[in-house]
């Protein structure tokens, strides 16, 4: 969009003047892209705007993480030990005090920690971003929506980090992922992605009007949400059949993050191939008996929604987003 | 034809002001539905248009709707109806300072700026040094912006929107910010966009500025366009606005207030026999806004021979305006009324120009005129023959001394306006001539000469 300027003019140093007059040269020839600011929220269009500024997502995405652990000694290791020393925890109280008997129970809990974090972290620093950058959104005009986006990228670089930590964890207890379902990862974590998106974006401009909102998602996401999904026990083993017996299956299930997390695990946990110590394959009881295809078909279930989800929120956020700057 | 670079088309914005905002959840619940607000039109079916190239600048008083526009340009508030169209890179410094996330350092927010007006990383790249040349921030530029001074913040502010190669400028009331040498550089650089053909929008409340670089100027009053036109025109139509408001603000009780201050004053004055007043005392009183013609009746006081009853400027009366241009005439007249007889009566006039500076002083003995009193009510009159004053409100005080000390002082006993519909900017009116008298090597004839139209009396 810029008009490239004559790479290196031999006075352009000495006064820093002839530089802008050289890149300003054709004003008024240059192509120009045509803005209009008006109350009308059409979602493609935004959607357009996002792409366009892709380059911010990935700086507000640095910005986010930087501002986090911005004077913090251990920085970015934080995002790894907070879920390590949670991980601690719950071993220690479920797999060795409780003593639940699932093998390598820290890894069944990481498979599903590790989805679980990319989802909560991303809709509660969704919910606060707009507040939290209060000073952009008065002063400077760019697609809001990707504050929010980039709180859910923020916990997907986290996301990241904590993954790594996951594959040192299976080294470590020679653990080896269903190589043949690896590509199951994938297809769950695009849903748990739109889907933290579309929260996130919701909640960010809901935030702005009522302050609650951050306080409220904190707590059901921390809690209500994280014990509603089988990431501390097991479906198949703990509530499978109670559940079966009241015919509220179907309501479990409504939980859109039930079946994302039951993917991971599946794929990371539910391995086929098992060390040869476990004969048989003990962690496939912890698991339910499915067909890879039913992780597939529900997850591309969850995509579905999240989906609409997604449209709703920006719709929302539309009509929402033209006050902002006078709310905060 | 020029292309149009800004279009405002039917833009009106609606806020609505809560009596009591209720922002969490319980307050919402409770006051579901009928949370009690007014709507406030900050701007109603405001349109105009910019050509490319112009320099348009936007005027009104606080809480016209100035800002409110400005934000509405930047897409930062969307409008409740009507649209703008703005074609073009636009870069804007709102109020004060851009938008910097205030954890990151210079350096990072200048990246987080330049990627948030739509450029990659290579062109801040190339932009860098410039800005942080212009800024002068040197060595501060990888320090927290938290820890920035205002004047650093505002600095670096300016030097992204003006280096990041906009087509559209956009700055509101931000060159007030910064020392002098730096607002000299700003607007060298406004000066220099304005040669390259940029588009720029401007606020200021500083009328001067507006009419020394912009071709155009809006006219804003309470959320409505008011007028758009030549500067001159249009900063004579602010005043105007600025002087209705003035008398709308209960004339009768400003009055009051006043003479009472002023009377205190003079019997302060009195009581210590004072020749002249102190200025570090008569400062304290409030300064008469009111209008180009203020009155003020004082209760007659025993202790004092002469006092003035009624001091009124008056202006020349064909015009019919409530304020003069440069090179008419003012006179001041005042009433007053003697208790018995004075020989040897003073008046004293004092011109006092923005902020209180004393730009002259006379007085009847000085030019010549004897007054010895009868007793009994009279007047007396100081006639200006031209002001040669440019654009401002000028304060006249008054007073009269007799042998006995000072025996009546008002400050301001009189303000009058002086609009300037010329260019030329200050305080003086002076007549210029200029002409370009060789060129080339060649004299050039007398038929060069042209007379400036700024400043000089224009009727």
């Amino acid at each position: 969009m810029a008009v490239d300027a004559p790479a290196e003019s031999p006075d352009a140093r000495s006064a820093g003047v002839t530089s802008v007059l050289d890149r300003a040269g054709s004003v008024a020839t240059r192509p120009k892209t045509t803005r209009v600011v008006s109350s009308e929220t059409r979602v493609w269009a935004r959607l357009r705007e996002v792409w366009r500024s892709r380059e911010l997502l990935v700086y507000l995405v640095r910005t986010e993480i930087k501002v986090k652990y911005k004077n913090s000694f251990l920085g970015l290791l934080w995002s790894m030990i907070s879920p390590a020393l949670t991980l601690a925890v719950y071993t220690l109280v479920f797999g060795v005090v409780l003593h639940n008997g699932m093998p390598d129970f820290v890894l069944y809990l990481f498979a599903g920690i590790l989805l679980f974090n990319l989802f909560s972290t991303g809709i509660v620093t969704a919910t606060g971003v707009v507040v939290n950058n209060a000073g952009l959104v008065k002063k400077v005009s760019f697609p809001r929506e990707i504050l929010a986006l980039a709180a859910v990228g923020s916990a997907g670089v986290f996301f990241f980090f904590q993954a790594c930590v996951m594959v040192i964890f299976m080294l470590f207890l020679h653990w080896a992922p269903a190589w043949s379902l690896l590509y199951l990862v994938v297809v769950g974590l695009v849903p748990t992605l739109v889907l933290a998106c579309a929260f996130g974006i919701l909640l960010a401009a809901i935030n702005v009007y009522m302050r609650d909102t951050f306080h409220l998602v904190t707590v059901l996401v921390g809690s209500a949400w994280f014990w509603a999904c089988p990431i501390v026990y097991s479906y198949q083993t703990t509530v499978a059949s109670r559940l079966a017996v009241h015919h509220l299956t179907w309501m479990y299930f409504m939980n859109p993050l039930t079946i994302l997390v039951m993917t991971f695990q599946r794929v990371l946990y539910g391995a086929l191939t098992p060390p040869a110590t476990y004969a048989p394959h003990p962690a496939l009881h912890v698991l339910p008996h499915w067909p890879v295809s039913t992780y597939v078909w529900g997850d591309g279930v969850v995509l579905a929604v999240a989906l609409v989800l997604f449209y709703v929120a920006m719709v929302v956020f539309g009509r929402l987003a033209g006050n902002f700057a006078e709310e905060l | 034809m020029t292309p149009v670079a800004v279009e405002v088309q039917g833009v009106s914005k609606r806020f609505r002001l809560y009596h009591e905002k209720y922002t969490s959840l319980k307050e919402k619940v409770i006051h579901a539905g009928r949370v009690p607000h007014e709507d406030l039109w900050a701007l109603r079916d405001v349109s105009f248009e910019v050509p490319e190239g112009e320099t348009i600048g936007i005027l009104g008083r606080n809480g016209s709707g100035k800002s409110t526009l400005l934000k509405c340009v930047c897409g930062i508030l969307q409008p409740t109806a009507g649209q703008v169209v703005v074609r073009g890179k636009l870069a804007g410094l709102l109020e004060l300072g851009a938008g910097f996330q205030q954890e990151l350092s210079g350096r990072e927010n200048i990246y987080l700026n330049g990627s948030m007006l739509g450029f990659s990383k290579r062109d801040v790249d190339r932009m860098f040094d410039d800005i942080v040349e212009f800024a002068e921030l040197g060595q501060f530029i990888d320090n927290q912006v938290k820890y920035y001074s205002s004047g650093m913040y505002v600095r670096l502010g300016f030097a992204v929107a003006v280096n990041v190669d906009p087509d559209v400028l956009v700055i509101d009331e931000v060159l007030a910010v910064g020392d002098e040498r730096f607002q000299r550089k700003c607007l060298d650089r406004v000066k220099q966009f304005q040669r390259e053909g940029r588009t720029i929008l401007f606020v200021s409340h500083a009328p001067d500025l507006v009419r020394s670089i912009c071709d155009r100027a809006v006219v804003l009053s309470d959320g409505e366009m008011v007028g758009v036109g030549a500067p001159g025109e249009a900063i004579r139509l602010f005043r105007e606005r600025l002087l209705e408001a003035g008398d709308a603000l209960g004339a009768s009780e400003a009055d009051a207030a006043l003479g009472a201050a002023t009377e205190d004053i003079a019997e302060e004055h009195a009581a210590e026999g004072l020749a002249y007043p102190d200025p570090q005392v008569t400062a304290g009183v409030p300064g008469a806004t009111a209008g180009s013609v203020s009155r003020l009746r004082l209760a007659p006081q025993d202790s004092r021979p002469v006092r003035f009853t009624d001091v009124t400027c008056v202006l020349p009366a064909e015009s019919g305006r409530r304020y003069v241009l440069p090179g008419e005439p003012v006179t001041v007249r005042a009433e007053f009324e003697s208790v018995r007889p004075v020989v040897g009566a003073v008046f004293q006039l004092e011109l006092r120009g923005d902020g209180g500076t004393g730009l002259f002083r006379t007085d009847s003995e000085i030019l010549g005129v004897t007054c010895d009193l009868a007793p009994g009510p009279g007047s007396f009159e100081f006639r200006l023959e031209a002001v040669p004053l440019l654009d401002g409100a000028y304060d006249v005080n008054l007073g009269v001394q007799t042998a006995r000390g000072l025996s009546d002082w008002r400050e301001p006993a009189c303000t009058f306006e002086v609009m300037n519909p010329g260019r030329s900017t200050g305080v003086v009116a002076v007549e210029v001539r200029a002409a370009l008298v060789a060129n080339g090597g060649l004299v050039v004839g007398n038929g060069g000469l042209v007379v400036g139209k700024g400043g000089t009396v224009a009727s």
